[in-house]
């Protein structure tokens, strides 16, 4: 099996592709990126805890003009995970307002950004529309 | 208590494209401008405040002194997002009331023409060995991968967001917005652009992040504003002429973003704005019902939305409603951005905080020309600046 590496070392790859947040062991803020201490209380414990994997979409943009290099169009938005929120891109849609909608269910996905030099795979997450009826996995 | 301050003098620039301006001349014309407005020599300032966000470590405060007046002063070069502009005259007015200095001076000057995108680089080229860096242990940049980092995207969700908790948003909702403020530039020959735009093209116009069309972002552009600012006492010894064009800074206040929960994953630009909407009033003994004008940062008409709600100017969750009762054009009840805002107007981003200062100043003088609002009496300046720094000023009529 190809060696994999996340594209964020708060997505958990394996059977179960998920996100990990930092939590405050003092008041329960959660965050994504390394931290100090915490922004909300100051205390300097956290406890890794695993994210949600399905949830609702709060916010989205279409983005259609971005910065050299980065592919458009493609949908950024805001996805609140059972309480946490968290940033990412929504995919497997077409990236129209006719098929994006605000409170759209969405779930956890993961893809590939393709292989190193030394054939190991990085893998990306994002959200996809959950299907009512049959959905695309 | 401290005593009050006054604007004495107050000046911009024409926003646009200065090709043979560098930063310093922008700035110094500003300075010279304002100085001239308020009838003083630079060797009375006591303080320079110097806000130039892009070029934040070269000293625009010294620069601009060596074409100004090399007085001596404390210079306080200041770089703080958006918001740059409103820390400076914040600074400014600060030392004042610490009884440091009776006279100030604050300027922001920006050269952003052709700038393109803000807030996002070039993706690097990945070749080698995937390696996790940074806080995120990204072994790639995200932007793109993982949301977008580019401000018209980021500020679409802040408006999409708020259409999701409180309904009653939608593209051509937010295209009508930017439509006014193009609509109230055409009375502003100092915006960058005075064209007015039917509803149709700026909904046709090229799309840059849903449902943010080029129009509807603000324009990237050269400009420069200074202010002359005055204690109550100084002030007194100053002639009739001086105390009368003086305009009351009857709140000063800035802000950063207090921790919420989401705050990290789409910036939070409303708490610190409401925070610091309830802290002005407070300390002007005013309330939104008593404004005249409002001069707010509409970065993207998305965000024009959200702050109708942040600044009070409606109930919570009624900004929607606000603009659909007209109130906040030029003819309405609580005019919005009759400078034209920063979509047309510019948002060169230092100068920003102390341009929107000017444009109340004006028509609380009845200076305002064209575009005047009859009997204005009161208005509130506000800037917001990602990070997050928001910055309000409320400021009032002389009473002589």
């Amino acid at each position: 099996m190809t060696a994999q590496i996340p594209l964020v070392d708060y997505l958990v790859l394996g059977d179960e592709p998920h996100l990990e947040a930092s939590e405050c062991t003092s008041c329960g803020a959660r965050f994504f990126d390394r931290r100090n201490a915490c922004a909300a209380c100051g205390a300097s414990g956290f406890d890794r805890v695993p994210v949600a994997r399905d949830g609702e979409l709060r916010a989205f943009t279409i983005v259609s003009f971005a910065a050299p290099g980065v592919p458009v169009p493609f949908v950024a938005g805001v996805v609140d995970c059972k309480g946490t929120a968290v940033r990412a891109n929504i995919v497997n849609v077409e990236p129209d307002s006719q098929h994006i909608t605000l409170g759209m269910p969405v779930r956890l996905t993961t893809w590939s950004l393709g292989p190193d030099e030394q054939g190991t795979e990085a893998v990306g997450f994002g959200f996809e529309p959950v299907r009512v009826n049959g959905g695309r996995r | 208590m401290s005593e009050a301050v006054w604007i004495l003098g107050i000046h911009m620039t024409k926003f646009g494209k200065h090709p043979d301006l560098d930063l310093v001349d922008l700035a110094s014309e500003a300075a010279i401008g304002a100085l001239a407005d308020a009838d003083v020599p630079m060797n009375r300032i006591g303080v320079l405040a110097a806000g130039n966000l892009l070029g934040a470590a070269q000293g625009i405060g010294q620069q601009l002194q060596k074409q100004i007046g090399q007085t001596g002063i404390p210079v306080y070069n200041v770089a703080n997002a958006c918001a740059t502009g409103a820390t400076a005259l914040r600074t400014a007015i600060m030392a004042i009331k610490a009884g440091e200095c009776d006279m100030g001076l604050a300027v922001g000057v920006e050269k952003l023409a052709g700038a393109g995108l803000l807030g996002a680089g070039a993706r690097p080229s990945t070749s080698g060995t995937w390696t996790p860096s940074g806080r995120f242990g990204a072994v790639t940049a995200l932007d793109g991968l993982v949301g977008t980092e580019a401000m018209p995207g980021v500020f679409a969700q802040v408006g999409m967001e708020y259409g999701h908790r409180y309904g009653g948003t939608s593209f051509e909702l937010f295209a009508r917005i930017s439509e006014k403020n193009h609509a109230h530039s055409t009375l502003n020959p100092l915006a960058a652009y005075t064209k007015r735009m039917t509803l149709e093209q700026i909904m046709g116009d090229v799309m840059i992040a849903y449902p943010n069309t080029r129009p509807m972002c603000s324009a990237n552009c050269d400009g420069a504003a200074a202010a002359v600012v005055v204690g109550d006492s100084a002030l007194s010894a100053l002639s009739l002429a001086q105390r009368r064009r003086a305009v009351k800074v009857s709140a000063s206040v800035l802000t950063t973003d207090p921790w919420e929960p989401s705050c990290q994953v789409l910036p939070d630009v409303n708490t610190l704005t409401r925070n610091a909407a309830r802290q002005a009033y407070e300390q002007a003994g005013v309330g939104p019902q008593d404004l005249d004008l409002v001069e707010l940062h509409d970065c993207f008409a998305t965000a024009e939305l959200v702050h109708y709600d942040n600044l009070m100017l409606c109930e919570e969750g009624g900004a929607v409603d606000l603009f659909e009762s007209g109130a906040t054009w030029r003819d309405g009840a609580l005019p919005v951005n009759v400078s034209g805002g920063l979509e047309s107007k510019g948002h060169p981003i230092a100068a920003t905080g102390i341009a929107n200062v000017w444009e109340v100043c004006q028509h609380l003088r009845g200076e305002a020309g064209d575009r005047q609002i009859d009997g204005a009496r009161v208005g509130l300046a506000h800037v917001i600046g990602l990070g997050s720094a928001c910055g309000v000023h409320i400021l009032e009529r002389a009473a002589a």
